[in-house]
């Protein structure tokens, strides 16, 4: 597959693009009154606490809506591939876009469950999506 | 319900259009700019302001090649008012806050253009670099690197969700692109000139599931400009006015593609009610952002012409958004067969049907209002053009 665009690393992204390293899934959250915050940013838009931190979440969710993309956008861009917005357990108001990746993946259909993978890629773990056993047909 | 004070449009232009116009996007701008000037009945001594969404932005040169300095430069304009951004609301912010500035006494004529060479940047990429020094930053971070490249899969979340939730169907949406296409044969600048049935429709090869080839625009050289003058100045103009009744614009708390919020249409186009005696019963005809089609859908059921969720119903047999029909849409073709102007190309042919010069496009009734929105996802704007 084609190499995937990089994002900006920045001190308050970076451990979400790295957490993969260890295999776990990490989302900013207020540690005041519980708002997950995704991108992440310095504050907590309900309550305005600055006390906010990077939580490993379960890794689980729900395919809210899918694509599967059929153009090649780019050079080596093996297509088709799914894109999705998957829905965590557990986080609440955070869509994470993604790639549904493994068997059966572009006919994964909105509500299957997802389970978290990574791919490493010069130092970034992005994190994708793989159907939960279950859901696979 | 016609206030005396709101700014008009006194001319539109446009350059030629295509998938490839080999002509630079300066010198394409100032085509469309010599056209609006001449359409109006004005100089470029006369105008005083300059206006342009995004500006110029060196990481999309093939989406914002020409900025305000460029034109002002070229032209030698004295102005007292410009600005081109793109932490506005959409495409037509350009013109939105030319009717601001035109309302504050700033300039009395401003040239609101949008040129756009993605035509050109598909032919020669090398004159377009697109660079992102140090990775993406911003609200494609978590986007792009999963290959979702294009508005196409963005636009395609939500509609893949609305099929889901509302029970949509390809049927339905085909509607859009048959009627689009339908309306391009009419138009000599269309790209696009040969209709196509639903069953070439249901044919098409997926670009991004649901959304099919005839589902998306073309990429597209092209500029077009609106010229936004002061009230008072209408008398001396040599065309019909079209009054800006009301624009609008909202972004509910996120600007994302993809987290759950509303796209900004549907509250853009609650405000649009707000800010205008007008409803959508008053309103003769639409010209409705089709860069994908869907994205006309949001728009159908945000203005209120349905229920939301009710678009694709709405859309069925595709009667009521024909020519002849109750609500007319997108009569020059749209951007799906008449290119990508980026949303001006809209603001033509609105004005143009509203004068009753639309040529083959003509819509054969007395019209006296149009409503037009542009953009999708965080981006939206829109506006009431109206013929007093
Ligand atoms: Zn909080």
């Amino acid at each position: 597959m084609a190499t995937r665009p990089r994002p900006r690393l920045t001190p308050l992204n970076r451990f979400y693009w790295e957490a993969g390293r260890e295999g776990v899934l990490k989302i900013m959250q207020c540690r005041e009154c519980g708002t997950w915050i995704h991108p992440a940013a310095p504050i907590c838009p309900s309550c305005l606490s600055e006390n906010v931190a990077p939580q490993p979440v379960e890794g689980t969710g729900g395919i809210y809506s899918i694509t599967v993309n059929y153009q090649a956008w780019a050079p080596g861009l093996d297509v088709p591939y799914a894109i999705a917005r998957v829905a965590l357990d557990g986080v609440d108001g955070v869509l994470l876009t993604t790639n549904i990746v493994g068997d059966g993946a572009v006919e994964a259909a909105i509500g299957d469950r997802v389970q978290v993978c990574f791919e490493e890629q010069d130092g970034i773990w992005f994190p994708l999506f793989t159907r939960a056993q279950e859901d696979k047909r | 319900m016609s206030n005396k004070s709101d700014p008009v449009i006194s001319g539109v232009g446009q350059s030629a259009v295509g998938k490839f116009v080999d002509r630079s996007p300066l010198l394409l701008t100032i085509d469309a700019i010599k056209e609006a000037l001449d359409d109006a009945g004005l100089t470029l001594a006369d105008i005083d302001g300059v206006s342009t969404w995004p500006g110029r932005v060196e990481t999309m040169l093939e989406m914002a090649p020409v900025g305000c300095d460029d034109v002002i430069e070229a032209l030698r304009l004295n102005v007292t008012w410009y600005n081109g951004a793109y932490e506005t609301a959409a495409q037509y912010s350009a013109i939105g806050d030319a009717v601001a500035a035109v309302r504050a006494g700033w300039a009395r004529h401003v040239i609101a253009f949008r040129t756009i060479s993605q035509g050109s940047a598909r032919k020669k990429p090398e004159e377009f670099p697109s660079v992102h020094p140090k990775g993406i930053a911003g609200v494609m971070a978590n986007t792009l690197p999963y290959h979702a490249y294009s508005a196409a899969n963005w636009v395609a979340q939500y509609a893949s969700r609305h099929f889901h939730d509302y029970g949509t169907t390809r049927e339905q949406l085909g509607q859009i692109a048959i009627n689009a296409r339908r309306n391009g044969a009419l138009n000599p600048k269309a790209i696009f000139r040969e209709p196509i049935t639903m069953d070439d429709y249901l044919a098409a090869r997926m670009i991004s599931s649901p959304l099919c080839l005839y589902d998306c625009d073309t990429l597209s050289d092209a500029s077009t400009v609106v010229i936004v003058s002061a009230a008072d100045t209408a008398r001396d103009l040599r065309n019909i006015p079209i009054r800006i009744d009301a624009v609008a614009q909202a972004l509910p708390g996120r600007y994302t593609w993809d987290q759950p919020v509303e796209p900004a249409c549907y509250p853009t186009a609650r405000r649009l009610w707000e800010l205008s005696d007008y409803s959508i019963k008053d309103v003769d005809i639409g010209q409705l952002y089709d860069g994908f089609s869907f994205l006309t859908l949001q728009w159908i059921e945000a203005l209120g012409l349905c229920p939301i969720g009710e678009g694709g119903r709405y859309l069925e047999g595709g009667h009521r958004i024909a020519r002849d029909g109750e609500f007319p849409i997108n009569t020059n073709g749209g951007q799906i067969a008449a290119g990508r102007t980026h949303a001006f190309g809209y603001v033509r042919e609105a004005v143009r049907q509203l004068r009753g010069q639309a040529g083959e496009t003509q819509v054969d009734r007395d019209m006296k209002v149009c409503v037009t929105g542009a953009g999708g996802g965080p981006l939206s704007m829109a506006m009431l053009l109206a013929r007093d």
